[in-house]
């Protein structure tokens, strides 16, 4: 087969899982309703949330930008129905610390009106590289891995890019939703990775998938083989929790590793997600913005396991009526794979462009706390570890709270993917620790951060109190060459010192006005 | 004969060690630099010096004790400790207790203007002018709590950092 490395890699580290995929790729890609009402989260791009541009009670299209970024490089949100923006307020959202966020809630009319200035771009190869950036950019287009990072701003990298690394490589457990846009839109991911090849100034693409999706490859070869682009490659990999984290993929596929702090474009690769090559896709080819994703809907939790083609800010429990509703005792929810996801405390949380998955679980189906035992020191987790650390080292070094250590033991390298857990004969929660650590040590840097900025400051004050000393003390002699006694000198000492020490009783007439330098807040 | 060889050598590299120890100065600044770092910029006075870099002068002056800076805590008297190899020692707590960072803020209505607490900010981080109503910069602020005394009314008080600018009391 041409364009086929039919060797896969198999990685040292990681674990075998049970896949559990085959319940939901069984069925098509089902397309949801737009939902009666949808609840958009501003944070759907990695930095700080979007800013509205609609107010409560006006009337948006689907596909209308409602909300624009507030930094550069940021992309803004879409409304994803037709219908009149009701509120801009906090709602509880798919997060770690089951937090609010600022949403922007849409009611729908039901028409799913499409915005007017939503054209598709004809011939989208003939463009430049800035201008595809742009366009991704418009586009609202993101990492739809889990990321969230700007798609537009990883393309434009001033480094050299030797070629471009379609992620296809799904290894958590449960989520198919990669796996079943190969099999049934495998051209559209082809034909986004041509466009974001060209936005990236790169003439290689490798597409990396598992070892285990067989349907997913054959659709891939026959959309390869229309499709005769010769730029283009497969490369497999063999199912194994994590290698489709970006850089275990990169390291599985290139066989080069990413340096500590480095990013991948800085060894000439970029990484992107299947589904965020079939956005751009087909944003070139309907003028659609990210207005829906591909989200698995699966666990014993649901009669129907499948993937649906959901709008953003449609809440969970639509969805899994979609998939037939709950069966049976209803266990936990979880937003994300059974490995790395996050339990949901109700099902009428939002979906965002992060979501790649909803698994109701059934109880029993996957393992419970267990009590926790002492570190045997088996060393199993360095041996699962897909980024080389040392877990039961980092383990006595966030016991002890030792930073240091935290360092050398390269904890900010943790990709917290939870397979030191999972091979853990002791239970330990290593990988919790090691993100209550991580958080610690990004605090951390941040207080170095504030006081380097407050010492900047000081300084600034201590030259600017000076300065002003200096300048009294010119015009004295100034004055005191005009002839004024020693008495007068002495008067005007008492003043200024009076002066530097707030006397209360100095008339604001009196204030230094011979010192224009002075800031009136400052004075 | 060889034995004599070396130890005479080492004398002699002994020697010229401590007579360049003793001639070349030690480049202090560099180390109050990096002490001063050490410290966290709080500026609030709390160790008897007007600020952290002349604490840091005074710790290698050896006028002070390291653990003369409450803000720090205990992770600043080990830092120092580290950097300057010597023992570490309990927080001394005559000079204040290690406590939750905390941003000064000015209840706005009950500021008179008197532009008294501007003169105090060590990080200028004090928004205001005579007869016109201050406010705190609080992404500024370091809480020090020098402006506290200087306020006339008793209009300023500390509150949780993160915890947002909380409503001016009626």
């Amino acid at each position: 087969m041409p364009g086929y490395d039919l060797q896969p890699r198999r990685p040292s580290w990681g674990i075998r899982v049970a896949a559990r995929k085959t319940r939901s790729t069984s069925h098509p890609i089902i397309l949801a309703p737009p939902p009666r009402e949808a609840i958009i989260s501003l944070n759907q791009c990695s930095g700080s949330p979007a800013e509205p541009v609609v107010e409560p009670g006006e009337k948006v299209a689907t596909g209308q930008p409602i909300a624009k970024p507030v930094f550069p490089g940021g992309v803004g949100i879409h409304a994803s129905i037709s219908g009149v923006v009701v509120a801009i307020e906090e709602r509880l959202v798919f997060s770690a610390s089951h937090s609010t966020e600022p949403c922007i809630i849409i009611r729908g009319d039901g028409s799913d009106k499409i915005w007017a200035e939503y054209q598709p771009i004809d011939d989208p190869l003939s463009l430049g590289a800035a201008d595809i950036r742009q366009c991704i950019a418009d586009a609202g287009i993101v990492g739809l891995g889990g990321a969230l990072f700007p798609t537009a701003k990883k393309l434009s990298t001033e480094q050299t890019i030797h070629a471009l690394i379609l992620n296809g490589v799904e290894c958590e457990p449960y989520i198919s939703c990669d796996e079943v846009l190969l099999r049934y839109h495998a051209n559209n991911v082809l034909r986004g990775a041509q466009i974001l090849m060209k936005g990236a100034g790169t003439e290689r693409c490798i597409l990396a998938m598992e070892t285990d999706m067989p349907e997913a490859r054959v659709a891939v070869h026959e959309a390869l083989e229309i499709l005769n682009d010769d730029r283009i490659n497969v490369s497999l990999v063999t199912a194994k929790y994590p290698s489709g984290g970006e850089r275990q993929v990169l390291e599985l596929v290139t066989r080069q590793e990413v340096s500590s702090g480095k990013l991948p474009a800085d060894i000439g690769y970029l990484c992107q997600n299947v589904g965020t090559a079939a956005a751009v896709a087909d944003f070139f080819a309907t003028g659609r913005p990210v207005i829906s994703r591909i989200i698995t809907v699966t666990g014993y939790g649901v009669s129907r396991p499948v993937n649906i083609e959901a709008r953003i800010g449609t809440p969970v429990a639509e969805l899994i009526s979609i998939a037939g509703g709950y069966q049976g005792t209803p266990g936990r929810l979880i937003a994300g794979g059974p490995m790395m996801g996050i339990a949901l405390p109700n099902d009428s949380i939002p979906v965002g462009k992060a979501n790649n998955c909803i698994i109701a679980v059934a109880p029993g189906e996957l393992s419970d706390d267990q009590p926790e035992l002492p570190c045997i020191r088996c060393s199993e987790c360095l041996h699962a570890c897909p980024a080389r650390l040392l877990p039961q080292e980092l383990l006595v070094a966030c016991r002890s709270k030792n930073m240091e250590a935290f360092e050398t033991l390269g904890l900010m390298d943790c990709i917290e993917c939870g397979c030191c857990d999972y091979v853990c004969p002791s239970a330990i929660p290593l990988t919790s620790m090691f993100t209550l650590a991580k958080t610690r040590v990004r605090e951390a840097q941040a207080e170095q951060q504030r006081a380097i900025h407050a010492r900047q400051r000081f300084e600034a004050r201590e030259t600017r109190l000076a300065m002003l000393a200096e300048q009294r003390e010119q015009e004295l002699e100034s004055q005191s060459a005009e002839g004024i006694t020693t008495s007068k000198i002495d008067e005007l000492m008492a003043r200024a010192s009076g002066q530097a020490n707030t006397d209360p009783d100095v008339d604001p007439g009196t204030n230094p006005g011979t010192n224009p330098d002075t800031h009136p807040g400052q004075s | 004969m060889a034995i004599l060889v070396m130890s005479g050598l080492a004398a002699t590299i002994a020697l010229l060690l401590i007579v360049a120890a003793r001639r070349l100065p030690g480049d202090k600044q560099a180390v109050v630099e990096q002490l001063n770092t050490l410290l966290p910029q709080i500026q609030c006075g709390r160790c008897d010096y007007p600020g952290c870099r002349p604490y840091a002068a005074a710790i290698l002056a050896g006028e002070a004790q390291i653990n003369q800076c409450p803000p720090g805590g205990e992770a600043t008297i080990q830092a120092i400790a580290t950097l300057l190899e010597l023992p570490r020692l309990a927080p001394d707590r005559s000079f204040g207790i290690h406590d939750a960072l905390t941003t000064a803020v000015i209840n706005e209505k009950d500021c008179i203007g008197c532009a008294r607490c501007l003169q105090e900010c060590p990080v200028d981080a004090i928004l205001g002018a005579r007869f016109f109503t201050h406010t705190v910069i609080t992404d500024e602020c370091t809480g020090c709590e020098l402006c506290i005394p200087s306020c006339p009314v008793d209009c300023i008080r500390m509150s949780m950092r993160g915890a947002g600018a909380p409503q001016n009391q009626s």
